[in-house]
């Protein structure tokens, strides 16, 4: 069944002119990262490494939910999967860290094809209910006794914290985050050339109009499939750093609810936004410890009025928000000499 | 084979409440072309509401009856309020406020009623009729109910002039208007009957299962298996789908993969029906004109 | 004569842009009036701008009362009813119960089912098929309950979109001799949408040619008959 247009108010790329000012803004921004570790105190460090490694995953569903206009409830597995991967790895192999992202990626690049093939015939709503599906299955699957020799069952694998290269400056922590900085850095610069170009045309094409994409030559269910793959990649080497970074995984770290969380960010964010990622990222790691403080006993209650209320006040998300503010200061600049 | 017997029975029992849920499931879908992710943590909340009631002394019937009303007035007004503004927005807001609903009466329910597994009574005795070992009374009873439910709203659908109506404006919206039908009306009507369907649903389900905030989320997926399975905009396939879910849902738990698998097993259904027959047993396959 | 549909200024968009230019006409109580144009001039758009189906604006007074920006089951239920174009039939219902929900507005219950019989009365073969599925019909007896449909409402005015579109020419004609004698016994007002001139002019008394959503002529139907761009354009000669 098809549900048409199920994306709309979402810019196409617009080709970016490389102002001064944009390099100049992005270095800045690259200079206050580096830095960050060094003057805030430990459990910022963690919250922040953290918030990169939702910045991967919402940007791996944004790739998908916002370029590609396919709805995922369920990318809480593929972190799982990536996160698991890497728990394995280090604690049953011994392979170091670093090795074992990649790894995590590839897995969650095949598995999330495999999974693409069959589910993106389905359109919208019908994708909805079955990566839904996936999402809540998901900790009982890790649960289940048949594999528990692998994955420590109910209590999970804990990970111990590697230690940062001999010789730098820096302690566990800072080293964990710069790690992930450099390559949430990797990531965003690789999806930016990708969207940029023909895949990302592709993409749009696909979203927009898939008839005329397919009668162009565009292998629409291959191309999907691909797109989750990619999509599954990006949020499994998100859950890999992160189970580097929190040193523990369970079952029930994995459900429902961090699929939940992921789509929200990039909603709040702003579809096939990629600055609105970094948001997005901000939004759900450090919002829910603010909803918290609003009502200790009804946190997610709070987390479920902020999404109602952003598709009502916000629904093209922050980035949305912030071009349309800029667009009325552009419009008020243009005006002043009138004025 | 008294075994086989009874996982059937108890299976036809909890089908029950999975066609019931189903059937709510598909009565918005049919009116809306959504599926309100929302419909089990509403049905949990409607049976805590029921629960208080109780507690605070009213009699079963009574309880039952109004929060029946309660749940069916506070879904028209949510409908209203909250979801028809979004009607020409993209599915995902919609999808977001469903996934947004769900957190809210999910955590509300926690907050009012704690997390502790609370007992919720049964309105039949507890002696198995004629001392049979295959059902129990709540099982034969929820069936029952169930049944008479589903009895009354196919009367009301079929034989009374409000019944077409909402069924018209559910298959055609735009010419509805044109007759001067107040299609908005009539789906906020459907969303109260949806939400009065998951409270029974919640209800006879309640004492099997025990009451606690989280209860539903197993019972909703099994739900949309059984809707799909049926065909998403197919009323029969609903109910049909939910009671040989149900039934298959007891023997393979008893006989093949254990209780602790029920949610993967629910996933492998929707997976299998979405890929072999998305429009599902008894569903129309719909063609879209290029 | 009073004007029962008056329009001036009206725009009708799609998304932004915008398809119908400063339209300006009216439907004399009593009358046919038509609307002609070929493919695409905007002559279905105009009835669904009339019954707020498509966003517009300008003004449009139905028997007085401005009915602009008013939600459409409200505007239906001041007295038109609207036969659009590819009919609008509730296909999976009943003959029988398409013509039930034609009734909705009615407060009057009890006349419905003298109103039933009278429509089978003009046309007898919805009558045979009276508990068939509606999307079991032909094309011709779909219009035929199309149309019976909407004047089970008893409207003021009928808005007509294209009844002969895909029907056998003697299917055509029954429709419009039977539009004609409503007319004529009832004093029903009818604003009738077609592309085929000949016809339309033939059963109207006043018509309006629109190019591309804009006004391009008005007048009586005999005299637009004999204009010379309309014979050439649309009646061949």
């Amino acid at each position: 069944m098809a549900f048409g247009n199920t994306m709309r108010h979402i810019p196409a790329t617009r080709p970016v002119v490389f102002h001064a000012r944009l390099i100049i803004g992005v270095l800045l921004l690259l200079v206050v990262a580096i830095a960050l570790p060094f003057v805030a105190s430990g459990y910022l460090v963690f919250q922040l490494t953290l918030t990169l490694v939702y910045a991967i995953a919402i940007l791996g569903l944004n790739m998908l939910t916002g370029y590609s206009g396919q709805i995922s409830l369920g990318h809480g597995a593929f972190y799982a999967i990536g996160a698991y991967t890497t728990a394995i790895l280090m604690t049953r192999f011994g392979v170091d860290y670093w090795w074992t992202i990649p790894i995590a990626g590839l897995t969650c690049l095949i598995v999330g094809f495999l999974f693409g093939l069959p589910a993106l015939r389905l359109e919208g709503l019908y994708l909805a209910l079955a990566t839904f599906a996936l999402a809540a299955a998901t900790p009982q699957i890790l649960k289940h006794n048949g594999i528990s020799a692998w994955t420590g069952g109910v209590q999970g694998i804990v990970i111990i914290k590697p230690d940062p290269p001999h010789g730098l400056p820096v302690n566990a922590d800072q080293w964990l985050y710069l790690f992930t900085l450099a390559i949430t850095i990797a990531m965003f610069v690789l999806a930016w050339n990708l969207l940029r170009g023909r895949i990302g045309r592709a993409m749009i094409a696909i979203r927009d109009h898939p008839t005329a994409a397919a009668a162009m030559g565009v292998d629409i269910s291959l191309f999907k499939s691909l797109m989750f793959g990619v999509s599954a990649l990006y949020t499994g080497i998100a859950g890999s750093l992160g189970a580097i970074a929190v040193q523990f995984v369970s079952p029930d770290a994995f459900n429902i609810l961090l699929s939940i969380s992921l789509l929200l960010g990039v909603v709040v964010g702003g579809l096939g936004s990629i600055p609105g990622v970094i948001f997005g990222a901000l939004f759900i790691e450090f919002v829910p410890d603010f909803a918290g403080q609003v009502s200790k006993a009804a946190p997610w209650a709070v987390y479920g009025l902020l999404l109602i209320a952003c598709m009502y006040v916000a629904p093209s998300g922050m980035a949305g928000l912030a071009r349309q503010t800029l667009a009325s200061i552009r419009k008020a600049g243009r005006a002043w000499p009138l004025a | 084979m008294n075994g086989l017997l009874h996982q059937v029975f108890s299976g036809l029992a909890t089908g029950g409440i999975y066609a019931s849920l189903a059937l709510a499931l598909v009565m918005i879908y049919r009116a809306t072309e959504l599926v309100n992710f929302a419909q089990g943590e509403m049905a949990m909340f409607s049976t805590y509401l029921a629960w208080s009631m109780i507690n605070a002394g009213l009699p079963y019937w009574p309880a039952f009856l109004l929060t029946i009303g309660v749940s069916f007035l506070a879904a028209a007004v949510i409908q209203l309020a909250i979801i028809r503004p979004l009607a020409n927005a993209p599915i995902l807001a919609s999808v977001i406020v469903f996934i947004g609903l769900l957190l809210v009466f999910n955590s509300i329910a926690g907050w009012i009623f704690s997390y502790t597994i609370k007992t919720f009574p049964s309105p039949f005795p507890s002696e198995p009729l004629w001392a049979n070992s295959y059902i129990s009374t709540h099982e034969v009873g929820a069936i029952g109910v169930t049944l008479a439910l589903l009895a009354i709203l196919f009367a009301f659908f079929r034989w009374t002039e409000l019944g077409l109506t909402m069924r018209a404006a559910a298959e055609n919206p735009v010419s509805s208007r044109l007759v001067g039908i107040r299609v908005a009306r009539m789906v906020a009507l459907g969303w109260g009957l949806a939400a009065a369907l998951g409270a029974v649903a919640g209800m006879m389900v309640a004492p099997i299962i025990f009451l606690d905030p989280n209860m539903m989320s197993g019972v909703l997926l099994y739900a949309f298996a059984a809707a799909l399975l049926g065909g998403i905009d197919n009323p029969w396939g609903a109910v049909l789908g939910g009671f040989s879910l149900g039934i298959v849902e007891n023997l393979l738990g008893a006989y093949l993969i254990g209780t602790e698998l029920k949610m993967t097993v629910a996933l492998a259904i929707i997976v299998l029906v979405l890929v072999v027959k998305p429009s599902g047993v008894f569903g129309r396959t719909v063609l879209t004109r290029v | 004569m009073t004007l029962l549909l008056e329009a001036s200024d009206l725009r009708a968009f799609y998304g932004s842009a915008e398809v119908l230019h400063q339209l300006a006409f009216s439907v004399g109580e009593g009358t046919i009036t038509a609307l002609l144009g070929a493919n695409g001039a905007g002559k279905t758009t105009t009835l669904r701008a009339i019954c707020g189906l498509v966003r517009s604006s300008g003004e449009v007074r139905f028997a007085g009362t401005p009915i602009g920006g008013r939600a459409t089951e409200d505007i239906v239920r001041l007295g038109i009813a609207h036969v659009p174009e590819g009919r609008g039939t509730f296909l999976s219902f009943t003959v029988e119960e398409n013509l039930q929900l034609g009734a909705h507005v009615r407060r009057d219950k009890s006349q419905r089912r003298s109103d039933v019989d009278r429509l089978y009365g003009y046309f007898p073969i919805l009558a045979e098929r009276r508990r068939q599925q509606a999307g079991t019909l032909s094309g011709g007896e779909q219009q035929m309950l199309a149309l019976s449909r909407a004047l089970m409402s008893r409207p003021r005015l009928l808005l007509l979109d294209e009844p002969s579109l895909g029907l056998a020419p003697i299917v055509v004609q029954e429709i419009f001799r039977i539009m004609r004698r409503i007319n004529a016994e009832e004093g029903m007002s009818i604003l009738l949408v077609e592309q085929n001139v000949n016809l339309a002019l033939g059963l109207s008394d006043h018509a309006y040619l629109l190019e591309t959503g804009r006004l391009a002529l008005s007048g009586p139907s005999k005299e637009l008959r004999k204009h010379e761009a309309v014979r050439r354009s649309y009646l061949g000669y």
